[in-house]
C-alpha cells in the first residue's frame, strides 16, 4: 500500500499539533516518523489509521481517498504503545481476534495463529493470558494480532517504547528482520534517534508539528536540512562563527563552509566525529576530561575564551595519544554545517 | 501502565463507542424518569403561589421537623466523621483479624433496609426489652426518642466516610511519613502537618454526603422515631404525614426546602471528593 | 506506588479495635438474634401469615419490580455509562449530575413526585390514562418509584470500571475490522463485568428495600400496591407481630447473602 499525505493539520485547544505536513511513503517502504516527544508524530500516525481526524488535509490509501473511512476499513494494522491486548482473552485469542470478526473459519484461524506464533517465537503461549507474559512477550501478540489480518498497512507507535534496552534491541532486529520477509509498508513512530535509523529505510524528523526532513539516515547525518535536524541527530557541538575569507571562523579555528556570503554571522554545526584532536602545546583548547564511554572516547575540552569543545573518538584511536585532562590540544575541523544567525 | 501520562495525552478518538440514537435513548430515558417527576414535585409545590408556600414552610410542625432533621444529621456527621476515619484507619494501616468481618459490617448498611434496620433498633432498645427497661429505669430512652434518631442515622450512615477516606489513606505515600521522622517530627506531630491535611477533603466529603444523607433517611425513622409530632418527627416523616393529611403542595412545599439543601450540598461535595481524590491520575 | 505497610497494632490498639468489632456485632447480631428467636417462638403463626394470599403477593410483587429494575437499569446503566464516560457532547455534565439526582431525595419525597405527575391533576395522567392503566396506588406506581431510586447504582459502578480500563482495546478491535457490536460484546463487555456484578447487587439490594417510596406512591394496598417492607408496616400496625417479624427476618436474610456476595465481589476486583 503507498501512503500520500497532503497538508495535514490538526489543532488542540487552539495548539497546532499537527502543521502542515505533506509526505509520500512509497509500498513495501519502512519508514519511521521521528522527533522529540509531543512533537505530533503519534497523532499524525492515528490520523492515517483514521483514529483521529485532521482538520485539515487529505489522507490517499492506494491512490484512495479515505479521510472518512473508519478505521476497520482500512485494512491498517496498529500497534499500540502499551499493546492495547484483550486483557480478558488469551494470547491465541488475542491474535485470531481480526480473523475472527471477519468471519473467517475456525481452522483457517488457527492455522495462522499458529503460524504467527510459530515466527514471533511465541510457541506455545497461545493459551497465556496478557498478564502472565513479560513485556517484550506482549509487544510480539501484539505485532502478531496486527499482523493476523494480513493488513495492507502497518503502523507502530512508539513500539518499543515501553520495554527495557536489551530487549529492545532485540525486538528492532526482529522488525526489520520481519519486514524484510514480508514487505507490509511499514511506519512506526519512536524519540530515539538510533532505533530509527537502525531500522528505517527512510526517516521523517518531525518538530512541534512540521516536518523538517524526509531522507535516508545517511542523507539526515550528512546533509541535515534545517538547523534542528542537524541539532537533533548525533552529539554535536554549536559554535557562532564569522564568515571570513570563504571560511568561517571560530575564534581562531577555521572551518570550512559554503554558501554564505562575506561577514555574515553564522551558526555552525560539527558533530563529535567531525573534529580531530591532537596534542599541541601551542594550541587553541585544553582538555577537561576524557572520559571513556565503552567502544568510544569522549573528549571534552575548552577553547581558550571558554566556548566547550568536545569530540568522539574510537577507543584505539592513534589520535589520543597523549591527550589528559590538562593538555593543551589543536583542533582541526574536517565537516561542518553553517545556518545564517538570526 | 502511566496512568498519569495516558490522561495528558488523552485524545478524543473517533471510533465512538456508542452511537447517536444509544446517546438519545440514554438521555430520554434520564429526562422521563428523573426530570419529570422532580420538576412536577417542585412546580406543585409553588403552585398555590408564595404565601401559600410561605405559610406551608413556616408552620411550626414543619419548622421543628426541619430543626430536628437538621441537628441529628449534624450530630451524625461529626460522630461518624470521627467513627468513619478511624475504621477507615484500621482497615488500610492495621493488621488484624477480624478487619474482613469490620469491612462487611462497613458495608451493612448498603445492602439492608432501612426499615429493617429500624425494626433491630427497636428488637435491640425498644421498651419491651432488657436493655431498653434498663435504660428506661435510669431516665434514658432510645427507642421512639431523639437519641434513636441518632442511633439511627448513625447506622444507616456509616459507610459514607469510611468509603470516601479509604482510598485516599490507602494511597497516602509512606516515604512521606518516614520523611517526617527523620526530620525529627514526633507521631502526633506527623499526623497533624503530614497525615491529616491530604486526608481532610476525603473526611468533609464523607461527612457532606453524611449530612445529606441523613436529613433523607426515613425507613429507619419510621420505627424508631415514634413520631411524635413536635418532639421526635423528622422532616420526611413530617412530609409524609402532610400527604396522608390530603395536604400535597404543603408536602411538596417542605420537600422543595430539603430538595434545594441537598442539590447545594451536592457541588460541595464534589468538590471535596475531587480535591480529595487529587492524587488518583 | 509504594503502599504504606500494614502495621500490627499494639496491645492498646488491638484492644480497641476488638471492642470496635465487637460493639457492631453485637449491635446487630443481637437483635438479629432477637428477630431470629421471635420468628422461631412464634413459628407456627409465622409459617400461617407468611403463607397468606396477601404475604404472596407482597413477595412476589417486591421480586418483580426488582428484577425488572436489574433489567432495565442495567441495560440504561451500561448505556449511559458509555455515553457518559466515552463522549463529549453539550449538555453531558448536566446529564451526569441528573443521574445523581435520586440519591438527593428523600424517598417520600420521591413517592411524592410520581404521586403528582400521575394524580389526579398530574401531567402525564392523560398518557396513562390513554394507555389504560394507573400509576398512583397501583403497581406500575410501585415500578417507576423503584426504578427512579435504583438508578445511579449500575450506571456509577460500570462508570468507574471504564474509567479504569480506558479505551485502548476498543481502538485497537476498531483497527482489527470489529464493527461497533462486536467491538461491545467482545471487549467491551468482559472488562465491565466486575463493574456491572457490584452495581446489579447494589440495584437489588436497594430495591428490596425500598419503603418510603413506594408506601407514597403505592399505599400499600394489600394485594395490589403492598411489597415486602410495606407489609411489614402494615403487620407492624396491625399487630401482627409474627408476619412482620417473619418478613424482616427473611429480607434480612436477602440482605446479609447480598451483602457476602458483594464483598466477595470486591475483593475480586
Amino acid at each position: 500500500m503507498s501512503i500520500q499525505v497532503r497538508n495535514l493539520v490538526k489543532s488542540y485547544g487552539g495548539h497546532r499539533v499537527v502543521d502542515d505536513v505533506t509526505f509520500d511513503v512509497a509500498a513495501g517502504e519502512l519508514v519511521a516518523l521521528l522527533g522529540p516527544s509531543g512533537g505530533g508524530k503519534s497523532t499524525i500516525l492515528r490520523i492515517i489509521a483514521g483514529l483521529d481526524s485532521a482538520d485539515q488535509g487529505e489522507v490517499w490509501l492506494d491512490g484512495n481517498r479515505v479521510d472518512h473511512v473508519h478505521p476497520r476499513d482500512r485494512q491498517v494494522g496498529f500497534v499500540f504503545q502499551h499493546y492495547a491486548l484483550f486483557r480478558h482473552m488469551t494470547v491465541a485469542q488475542n491474535v485470531a481476534f481480526g480473523l475472527d470478526v471477519q468471519g473467517e473459519s475456525k481452522d483457517s484461524q488457527d492455522e495462522r495463529v499458529k503460524t504467527l506464533l510459530q515466527v514471533m517465537g511465541l510457541q506455545g503461549l497461545g493459551d497465556r493470558m496478557p498478564t502472565q507474559l513479560s513485556g517484550g512477550q506482549r509487544q510480539r501478540v501484539a505485532l502478531a494480532r496486527a499482523l493476523a489480518p494480513r493488513p495492507k498497512l502497518l503502523l507502530l507507535d512508539e513500539p518499543f517504547g515501553a520495554v527495557d534496552a536489551k530487549v529492545r534491541e532485540e525486538l528492532r532486529r526482529w522488525l526489520r528482520k520481519l519486514h524484510d520477509e514480508v514487505h507490509t509498508t511499514s511506519i512506526f513512530v519512536t524519540h530515539d534517534q538510533e532505533e530509527a535509523f537502525a531500522i528505517a529505510d527512510r526517516v521523517l524528523i518531525i518538530q512541534k508539528g512540521g516536518l523538517e526532513q524526509a531522507a535516508s539516515p545517511t542523507q539526515v547525518l550528512d546533509e541535515p536540512a534545517t538547523e534542528f535536524v542537524a541539532r537533533f541527530v548525533g552529539e554535536v557541538n554549536v559554535f557562532d562563527g564569522v564568515v571570513k575569507g570563504g571560511h568561517a571562523w571560530i575564534g581562531s579555528i577555521e572551518t570550512p563552509v559554503n554558501g554564505h556570503a562575506e561577514g555574515t554571522k553564522v551558526r555552525l554545526i560539527v558533530r563529535a566525529y567531525d573534529l580531530k584532536f591532537w596534542v599541541d602545546p601551542q594550541g587553541p583548547a585544553k582538555v577537561n576530561r576524557v572520559l571513556p564511554l565503552g567502544d568510544r572516547v569522549r573528549v571534552e575540552a575548552e577553547l581558550l575564551d571558554g566556548a566547550p569543545i568536545f569530540a568522539q573518538f574510537p577507543r584505539r584511536s592513534s589520535l589520543l595519544h597523549g591527550i589528559e585532562p590538562g593538555s593543551r590540544i589543536a583542533v582541526e575541523v574536517t565537516h561542518a554545517r553553517a545556518w545564517a544567525a538570526e | 501502565m502511566n496512568a498519569v501520562a495516558t490522561k495528558l495525552v488523552r485524545t478524543r478518538p473517533r471510533v465512538d463507542t456508542a452511537p447517536l440514537w444509544i446517546r438519545a435513548g440514554v438521555t430520554a430515558w434520564i429526562a422521563l424518569l428523573v426530570i419529570a417527576p422532580v420538576v412536577s414535585l417542585v412546580l406543585k409545590g409553588v403552585a398555590a403561589g408564595p404565601a401559600a408556600f410561605w405559610h406551608a414552610v413556616s408552620a411550626r410542625g414543619a419548622v421543628d421537623a426541619l430543626w430536628l432533621s437538621t441537628w441529628t444529621s449534624l450530630i451524625a456527621s461529626v460522630v461518624n466523621g470521627f467513627m468513619g476515619s478511624a475504621i477507615a484507619w484500621a482497615l488500610v494501616r492495621w493488621d488484624v483479624p477480624g478487619r474482613r468481618l469490620l469491612a462487611a459490617l462497613v458495608d451493612l448498611p448498603l445492602a439492608i433496609p432501612t426499615l429493617v434496620a429500624g425494626i433491630l433498633i427497636i428488637a435491640l432498645f425498644g421498651p419491651q426489652t432488657a436493655l431498653g427497661g434498663f435504660l428506661h429505669h435510669h431516665g434514658f430512652d432510645v427507642a421512639f426518642a431523639r437519641p434513636g434518631i441518632v442511633l439511627a442515622l448513625l447506622f444507616v450512615t456509616l459507610p459514607f466516610v469510611v468509603r470516601a477516606v479509604e482510598p485516599v489513606l490507602a494511597e497516602l505515600d509512606p516515604a512521606e511519613e518516614e520523611a517526617a521522622l527523620t526530620l525529627g517530627s514526633g507521631r502526633w506531630l506527623t499526623f497533624r502537618k503530614v497525615l491529616l491535611p491530604p486526608i481532610f477533603p476525603a473526611i468533609a466529603a464523607g461527612m457532606v454526603q453524611t449530612f445529606a444523607r441523613s436529613i433523607a433517611e426515613f425507613g429507619s425513622l419510621a420505627a424508631v422515631s415514634g413520631n411524635i409530632p413536635f418532639k421526635t418527627l423528622v422532616a420526611p416523616v413530617y412530609i409524609l404525614g402532610q400527604v396522608e393529611a390530603g395536604e400535597p403542595e404543603a408536602a411538596a412545599a417542605v420537600s422543595i426546602v430539603l430538595l434545594a439543601v441537598a442539590l447545594a450540598l451536592q457541588p460541595f461535595a464534589a468538590f471535596l471528593a475531587r480535591r480529595a481524590g487529587g492524587r488518583r491520575g | 506506588m509504594v503502599e504504606a505497610k500494614r502495621r500490627v497494632p499494639d496491645a492498646q490498639a488491638k484492644l480497641v479495635f476488638g471492642g470496635i468489632v465487637a460493639y457492631l456485632s453485637v449491635l446487630l447480631l443481637v437483635p438479629l438474634a432477637a428477630l431470629v428467636l421471635a420468628v422461631v417462638r412464634h413459628f407456627g403463626d409465622v409459617v400461617e401469615q407468611l403463607t397468606s394470599g396477601e404475604a404472596f403477593h407482597a413477595m412476589g410483587l417486591t421480586l418483580v419490580v426488582a428484577a425488572i429494575c436489574i433489567t432495565l437499569n442495567g441495560v440504561f446503566g451500561i448505556a449511559g455509562a458509555l455515553v457518559l464516560v466515552r463522549q463529549r457532547f453539550f449538555g453531558r455534565r448536566f446529564l451526569d449530575a441528573l443521574v445523581d439526582l435520586p440519591l438527593a431525595l428523600s424517598p417520600v419525597m420521591t413517592g411524592l413526585a410520581f404521586l403528582i405527575l400521575f394524580g389526579r391533576s398530574g401531567a402525564l395522567r392523560p398518557v396513562v390514562d390513554l394507555l389504560g392503566f394507573s400509576v398512583a396506588f397501583a403497581w406500575p406506581g410501585v415500578l417507576l418509584a423503584t426504578l427512579f431510586v435504583t438508578l445511579p447504582f449500575t450506571l456509577r459502578e460500570v462508570a468507574l470500571v471504564l474509567e479504569e480500563v480506558g479505551d485502548h482495546e476498543e481502538q485497537a478491535a476498531a483497527t482489527l475490522g470489529a464493527s461497533a457490536w462486536q467491538t461491545f460484546r467482545r471487549v467491551t463487555l468482559p472488562n465491565i463485568y466486575s463493574g456491572l456484578s457490584i452495581g446489579t447487587t447494589l440495584t437489588l439490594a436497594r430495591a428490596l428495600g425500598e419503603f418510603g417510596a413506594v408506601l407514597v406512591v403505592g399505599g400499600g394496598i394489600a394485594n395490589k400496591t403492598e411489597t415486602a417492607t410495606t407489609f411489614i408496616h402494615t403487620a407492624v400496625e396491625e399487630r401482627q407481630e409474627p408476619a412482620a417479624f417473619g418478613m424482616a427476618l427473611i429480607l434480612a436474610a436477602a440482605a446479609i447473602a447480598l451483602l457476602l456476595f458483594l464483598q466477595n465481589r470486591k475483593a475480586k476486583v
